[in-house]
């Protein structure tokens, strides 16, 4: 039942927080006066361990620090473009060069991935973070596409310690995974379904663009593969060459600037890494933000990313 | 009194000292930023030789130790030679400074035996020390935290995001002193962002506040004593006014001072000369 249920990441990942919260001590959590219903129950109940620094991204990542500092185990949450962008030279010094000498378990979650702030505009829309969060060393970077792996981020952010920068799509979005006992975290992605000659490797809401337009080619007799990539650093990078090896053609699908460093290039490097002669296509928002309103569909259409498009690459590549 | 008027004497003679080798590690190490280090030498000597500062050199992540973030760290080379004589590590390093085989650098980082926390990038550390005195609080822990932040970091935002912070959450455990030696990089800060009256903006921040003479070494100790102790559901800010570069004359009167080197020979000189 759970494929079809849809629900925000962020609500799977504090609800398992929640269950976790109610049996140890060591779990802080600090709010940039951001919320959600399920975080109110976290405030409420665990008082002692949840503080609002108030609008304060700053602050954030710094008593986040300080109280990773003294032991605990410390959830940084406010909405993903300022708490990547507006702090980041927090992030910098007291998560990345700190947690190289120092053990600082710090999991920044950060709201509203790519358009998912549709209509809020582009201050609201985030297509920086996944090449920023990536530049940083010692940064875990995860980027889930459904509830089910959010949820399981929340298991690994406990056990896991070292700073990590979880992009959570705000928008309620189906199950892709059916359990998630299927999901590798070490692994890093899941070819969600093998196919021939062509494959999508996607991260985050494009795999469920990717899912929608596999859909539409097997009704011309086209069977695409796809890889959903949820831990875009580290992920096992010689398990997802091997995976795209199989293809004659690659094409990659973000949320997020293309050709700027996020999983265009992750791809590309691993590609060219290869030696086989393949197509490599890659598909993001091109060099300019976006003004447009409309829907996240209209959004994707006005900005290069329509079916049309997508579609019609993968059929020059069988070409 | 009498012991008083002995310990004074005490750290008013590793004051002396730590001037002297913090001259010596500059010679060593040109790159070091000296004036700035050396306007907050009584500071350093009142927390450590003082023992206002609870700590293990030989057990640095000791529970019960004080936690001591020094914000301003382009000026804390004077604190190696304090770090080396107790034992945090060998007084050999200090030959080293800025060298291919030593982990003291120009800007001390938390490689350093003694060093919480990343330093160098300014208004980080006493954000950082909030979120530690929430960690101790939470703990029910006793321990202070101690920041040192220079005045020309007061401009930055997030000192200001952590002030209002501090004070909302009474965070009566955290000390911080503001070096307070009236020179950024460039200028007198007073030209730049004026900071006056700091005293007050704390106090309607929510903060006790304190100003001293930082080089008068009986007043340092007496005041950080007595602020260590104070709990009263504030945080508690002193404000030490000194002169960047104090002891070296040519520094002293410089307001470029900040990014000046001394010579060889001007350090040998005031080496020699047994009154520095």
């Amino acid at each position: 039942m759970e494929q079809v249920k849809q629900k925000t990441m962020r609500d799977a990942f504090l609800e398992q927080l929640y269950n976790q919260m109610q049996k140890r001590e060591d779990l802080f959590f600090v709010s940039a006066d951001f919320g959600s219903p399920v975080l109110d129950k976290i405030r409420t109940e665990f008082k002692n361990n949840f503080i609002n620094v108030g609008i304060a991204e700053q602050n954030l990542i710094n008593v986040a620090t300080g109280l990773a500092l003294e032991g605990f185990i410390v959830y940084a949450y406010a909405i993903a473009p300022f708490l990547s962008m507006r702090a980041y030279e927090q992030i910098r010094t007291n998560l990345a060069l700190l947690s190289q000498i120092k053990q600082v378990n710090v999991n920044l979650i950060g709201v509203g991935a790519g358009l998912s702030y549709d209509v809020s505009g582009p201050t609201h829309h985030c297509l920086e973070d996944i090449t920023l969060m990536r530049l940083l060393p010692n940064i875990m970077l995860f980027s889930p596409a459904d509830w089910v792996t959010a949820k399981c981020c929340a298991d690994f952010s406990i056990d896991v310690k070292q700073p990590k920068y979880l992009r959570f799509d705000a928008k309620p979005l189906p199950a892709i995974y059916a359990d998630f006992k299927n999901i590798d975290m070490e692994k890093g992605f899941c070819e969600l379904k093998k196919g021939n000659d062509v494959c999508f490797v996607s991260t985050g809401y494009m795999t469920h663009r990717a899912l929608e337009l596999s859909g539409i080619l097997l009704k011309d007799g086209i069977n695409c593969g796809i890889i959903d990539i949820f831990m875009l650093k580290p992920f096992d990078e010689k398990a997802l060459q091997k995976a795209m090896k199989k293809y004659r053609a690659v094409i990659a699908l973000e949320e997020s600037f293309g050709e700027k460093g996020g999983l265009d290039s992750i791809l590309f490097n691993l590609i060219s890494g290869l030696n086989k002669e393949m197509i490599y296509k890659n598909f993001g928002f091109a060099d300019k933000y976006v003004f447009e309103l409309g829907s996240r569909k209209e959004l994707h259409e006005q900005n290069g990313l329509s079916d049309k498009v997508l579609l019609d690459a993968v059929k020059k590549c069988l070409n | 009194m009498k012991k008083n008027v002995k310990l004074t004497d005490f750290l008013e003679k590793k004051a002396f000292d730590v001037r002297r080798r913090t001259l010596s590690i500059h010679g060593l190490a040109p790159e070091t930023r000296v004036a700035s280090s050396l306007s907050c030498v009584e500071i350093f000597v009142a927390l450590y030789y003082g023992k206002i500062l609870k700590f293990k050199a030989t057990d640095l992540q000791w529970d019960k130790r004080d936690r001591f973030i020094i914000s301003k760290g382009h000026g804390a080379i004077s604190l190696y030679p304090i770090l080396a004589d107790l034992g945090f590590f060998s007084k050999y390093e200090l030959l080293k400074v800025g060298t291919k085989d030593s982990f003291l650098g120009g800007i001390p980082d938390p490689v350093i035996p003694g060093f919480e926390t990343v330093n160098g990038s300014l208004g980080h550390g006493l954000g950082v020390a909030c979120g530690i005195a929430v960690g101790l609080k939470r703990k029910k822990k006793k321990e202070s935290v101690f920041v040192l932040n220079g005045d020309g970091e007061m401009s930055e935002g997030s000192v200001w995001e952590a002030i209002m912070f501090a004070g909302h959450h009474k965070l009566d455990n955290i000390t911080l002193i503001v070096d307070n030696n009236k020179i950024g990089m460039l200028d007198y800060c007073k030209n730049v962002i004026d900071l006056a009256p700091l005293e007050e903006k704390f106090k309607v921040f929510g903060w006790h506040s304190e100003t001293v003479d930082g080089h008068n070494m009986q007043k340092v100790y007496d005041i950080l004593k007595y602020l260590k102790e104070k709990r009263t559901n504030k945080p508690k800010v002193l404000i030490a006014d000194t002169i960047k570069g104090k002891g070296v004359p040519s520094l002293e009167c410089d307001v470029l001072c900040h990014i000046r080197n001394l010579s060889k020979n001007e350090i040998d000189k005031l080496l020699k000369d047994k009154e520095f």
